[in-house]
């Protein structure tokens, strides 16, 4: 019966799923729905930007507007890829304008753009909104300069952790006149100098800019005369703050502060005067976003003292200069916290101070809607990790990385499979898990069992053979993404189960027990995945021998057969 | 699990049998393949050091302490001279009563604190109190010399002799990283440095350095898992704020701290306090231990607060005061001047001996005067 609906009652039907795994699933059901989905799908997300072609995209949905892609894998952020690996944007943008591809949205991750892309994207698309770029290299000033000078609708520029050549062209100066309707921007990435008249300007016409971060260039008088402008801030990033708190700045930018009420989103202070927070003291009872893990300067007691003022705090990222007893702070004030992210810091500012499995339990203990959690931390107990899991079973990101990888129980000295197995037991809602420390083979058993939901997992110095390794293949029926590192999972368990991989978006694994002959077989069985080798340096030359380990594999399903720009050391067999 | 100990080297000295003893009994050239022990305890213990002296044997067998060598401080891999290491050799090895199991650097957080916590009740407990956090040994349960990394047994390695050992039984796989890293090492190799000062925290990459293997051969490549962006801006952030002029940054303020007497100086990191008193109990706490003999033993907590109470009097009585050196080069009594001001001009420290002392206070007023 529903094939006799009319399309136009599906087309209505349709608008409303927004997210894409709802309209994937749609478009499986029939040819008819097939159709009114790929023709009214705005927003395209893609994964693995060699799981298809940019041309398949288009002519799958010639009416997207938004279009997510995610180059390297994940590990390339830990340098385990070498440079030119691969990622580039630019044949997406080629075939984006050929095509005559209505875009207004592009948001990269870990790819790599060159002024060239940013040249050719900001003359294509007239109405191009929105650029957002994590993680990503290769392009300089000059293609932001482009950007800035021709997409007249510009909304959106948010540049995040990229690593950008700085030209010293004045792109910010680019901005015409005309251009009004910035709503975010977002440079604290960006090393160089920036015209900071230009940006003045910039923010006094910008009446929408909701969301401002900038970066360490800007001084403290410019930013305080820019807040003066933007009241209506909702985020703000500054990394260059005031010093002196008997400054002229300082008092200024306290009273400018006073007004910024609608701020919710504070980021930044890489460089900054502790003595100078209480300027931020009163906008802190609002602040729902707070991300401290680049103020290497603030000290714990500083930071304690700020953290206590931010009751409605959500998120929270910080150092771990903040100590257990910060996160006891965190514990008793941050009622309503949902995400927390506690990095190490950097050598040369560590006290006495770090993180151990007690900050985080007091965390679980005072936070029971946190669900999303990276910790940083000398030491873990099962114990602790199973008080955690029953205090907070809402975890959907669970990741906890031991500074030492194979650092057993504190206190027992046992692998901490069970208090990982507590985790994933009880947290049944959890999406991505990282493990380290001591583990056995023990801790995948659980993890097979108990995460049902589980999309991704990274592994790294765990495990004690192929079993390991197969409990979690055969047990987590939703994983998307698995990567390991440095564990002993061998053949044996590679290839158990080759269609597993067709489920998955992608495999890594490094230093493993995996071997040339290995990958062959499963190359040879599986033509929808690529199964690519990196090869640095002279561990493989010519033939190599079936018996040898391979380094580094990835092994992803594509639609579109070996990638035509790998690199030389990188071989898809 | 056996203690990895092969034997009390060098003959009993000391009570404390078997963590501490010499690094070098366990050290097993790590440049070789197969299992590994190493001595992760006693001073050794930030491991960075211990098992440095890998190769060192012959450190356990001299006696002098060349000890005012011996800095407290963090040696980063690859960066520690041959001389230093076995200084650190020697340090170990040598007298046992003496030990305090001090860690190295008190105020790395990391090291320490696993440190503090290996370390076995049976040894004196020493510097636990200082560090702060840390106030007191919650896990003192490993008395018979289990180390972190030896839990699994087959061998108390570092990941990289872990996954060794483990990956033994599935091929015949020598020393594998030493494969990765010579494999990325091209490209990676000038990484390493860079990213050590951030990853100090980590034993293991602190731990097999020696100046005579390769750097990158012992780091393990990207652990912990941190962007480069973040760890390049961090360090950056680092360098700018020490070069940062008459001011100190808003980054760590570390000074030496020395004591007449004292085998070896500590560092404490100024910006951790804020009152004179919070630092004065601090040196109090750390150097306690050298103002009394024979202070090990089990019931720490009672022999501490016997030990401050005694070293409160030594200290404010007239045998001890803290001396500092400003940016001149004078050497002028700690409390005269405002705290901040204090901190911007304190280059080191010194617990004198107070009939040393005489004739600090008059200059001290003179030159805060002449300071402002």
């Amino acid at each position: 019966m529903i094939n006799y609906f009319p399309e136009e009652v599906l087309w209505h039907v349709f608008s409303f799923l927004t997210s894409h795994p709802d309209r994937n699933a749609a478009s499986l059901v029939c040819k008819s729905w097939y159709n009114v989905e790929r023709f009214s799908r705005g927003k395209v997300f893609i994964g693995n930007c060699y799981a298809i072609s940019p041309e398949r995209m288009i002519s799958r949905f010639p009416r997207v507007r938004s279009l997510t892609l995610k180059g390297k894998p994940h590990f390339a952020d830990f340098n385990l890829i070498p440079q030119d690996w691969g990622g580039n944007v630019y044949p997406w943008i080629v075939a984006m304008a050929k095509g005559s591809t209505n875009l207004e949205e592009l948001r990269l991750k870990r790819m790599v753009v060159s002024d060239e892309s940013l040249e050719l994207l900001a003359k294509s698309f007239p109405n191009f909104k929105s650029l957002v770029l994590v993680s990503c290299e290769g392009f300089t000033t000059d293609g932001l300069a482009a950007i800035a000078s021709n997409c007249r609708f510009l909304r959106e520029l948010d540049l995040q952790e990229n690593e950008v050549e700085d030209r010293r062209g004045q792109w910010l100066s680019c901005f015409p006149d005309s251009c009004t309707s910035l709503s975010s921007l977002n440079f604290a990435c960006l090393k160089g100098e920036v015209n900071v008249a230009a940006l003045e300007r910039l923010v006094a016409r910008c009446r929408n800019l909701k969301s401002l971060r900038l970066n360490h260039a800007v001084p403290p008088d410019a930013l305080q005369k820019i807040l003066a402008q933007a009241p209506q801030l909702v985020d703000l990033g500054a990394d260059s703050f005031v010093h002196d708190p008997e400054s002229e700045t300082y008092n200024k930018l306290k009273n400018v502060m006073q007004k910024c009420s609608s701020i919710r989103s504070l980021s930044g202070f890489l460089d900054v005067n502790a003595r100078c927070l209480p300027s931020i003291y009163p906008i802190c009872i609002n602040l729902t976003s707070l991300n401290l893990s680049y103020a290497p300067g603030i000290y714990s007691k500083e930071l304690v003292k700020l953290i206590h003022k931010c009751k409605k705090l959500q998120r929270l990222w910080i150092l771990d200069t903040i100590g257990d007893k910060g996160l006891g702070v965190v514990a008793s004030t941050c009622k309503e916290l949902q995400e927390l992210r506690v990095f190490p810091s950097d050598l040369h500012v560590v006290g006495n101070v770090a993180v151990t499995e007690e900050g985080l339990v007091a965390i679980s203990a005072g936070c029971p809607n946190l669900n999303s959690l990276l910790y940083f931390c000398q030491q873990m107990t099962n114990a602790a990790l199973i008080t955690v899991a029953k205090n907070c079973p809402n975890f959907i990101r669970f990741r906890l990385c031991t500074l030492n990888p194979t650092i057993p129980d504190a206190v027992t000295m046992q692998p901490l499979d069970e208090g990982f197995g507590a985790i994933v037991q009880s947290c049944k809602g959890l999406k991505r898990l990282s493990v380290s420390g001591l583990l056995t083979d023990q801790v995948f058993l659980y993890i097979g069992m108990y995460a049902e939901q589980l999309e991704m997992l990274s592994i790294a110095f765990a495990g004690d053979s192929d079993k390991g390794m197969l409990y979690v293949l055969n047990g987590c029926k939703k994983l998307k993404k698995l990567e390991i590192r440095d564990s002993p999972f061998g053949n044996m368990a590679l290839l158990a189960d080759t269609g597993k991989y067709e489920t998955m978006r992608s495999l890594w694994m490094s230093s493993c027990g995996v071997t040339f002959g290995g990958c062959k077989t499963l190359a040879e069985k599986m033509p929808r995945l690529n199964v690519e080798i990196i090869n640095e340096g002279d561990e493989m030359e010519g033939r190599p021998d079936d018996r040898q380990k391979v380094e580094k594999m990835y092994l992803y399903r594509t639609l579109v057969g070996p990638r035509k720009d790998a690199p030389d050391f990188v071989w898809t067999l | 699990m056996s203690p990895p100990l092969l034997g009390v080297e060098g003959g009993g000295r000391g009570n404390a049998p078997l963590m501490s003893s010499s690094a070098s009994v366990d050290c097993i050239s790590q440049s070789g393949s197969g299992l590994k022990e190493r001595n992760y305890l006693g001073l050794s213990d930030c491991s960075s050091v211990g098992s440095s002296a890998v190769s060192n044997v012959s450190g356990e067998n001299k006696n002098n302490l060349n000890l005012n060598a011996t800095e407290l401080r963090l040696g980063l891999p690859g960066s520690r001279s041959p001389e230093r290491d076995s200084d650190f050799n020697l340090l170990t090895s040598g007298k046992l009563d003496e030990k305090q199991l001090f860690p190295l650097l008190p105020s790395m957080d990391g090291i320490c604190s696993l440190s503090q916590k290996s370390i076995v009740s049976g040894n004196k407990r020493g510097f636990s109190d200082t560090v702060d956090g840390f106030s007191e040994i919650k896990n003192s349960v490993f008395t018979d010399g289990k180390w972190m990394f030896n839990a699994n047994g087959s061998d108390s390695g570092t990941p990289q002799s872990v996954v060794e050992a483990k990956l033994a039984g599935n091929a015949g796989i020598n020393v594998m990283l030493s494969n990765n890293s010579s494999g990325t090492q091209p490209s990676m190799k000038k990484e390493v440095p860079t990213r050590a000062p951030q990853e100090g925290h980590n034993k293991l990459n602190g731990s097999n350095n020696n100046s005579s293997a390769p750097a990158a051969k012992a780091q393990v490549v990207g652990w912990p898992p941190i962007r480069s962006f973040r760890k390049n801006t961090l360090a950056t952030t680092s360098k700018n704020n020490d070069e940062v002029d008459g001011k100190p940054g808003p980054g760590a303020l570390f000074v030496k701290v020395s004591m007449d007497g004292a085998p070896y100086l500590r560092k404490v990191d100024l910006r951790t306090y804020s009152t004179y008193q919070e630092l004065s109990s601090a040196l109090e706490k750390m150097f306690m231990c050298f103002t009394i003999r024979q202070c090990g033993s089990q019931e720490a907590p009672g022999r501490e607060m016997l030990g401050e109470n005694k070293f409160k009097d030594l200290l404010h009585g007239s045998d001890y005061v803290l001396t500092f050196e400003d940016k001149d080069g004078d050497w002028m009594l700690v409390g005269d001047v405002p705290w901040e001001m204090f901190i911007e001009s304190c280059k080191r420290l010194k617990i004198m001996k107070g009939s040393d002392a005489i004739g600090l206070a008059p200059r001290a007023m003179e030159k805060s005067k002449n300071q402002s």
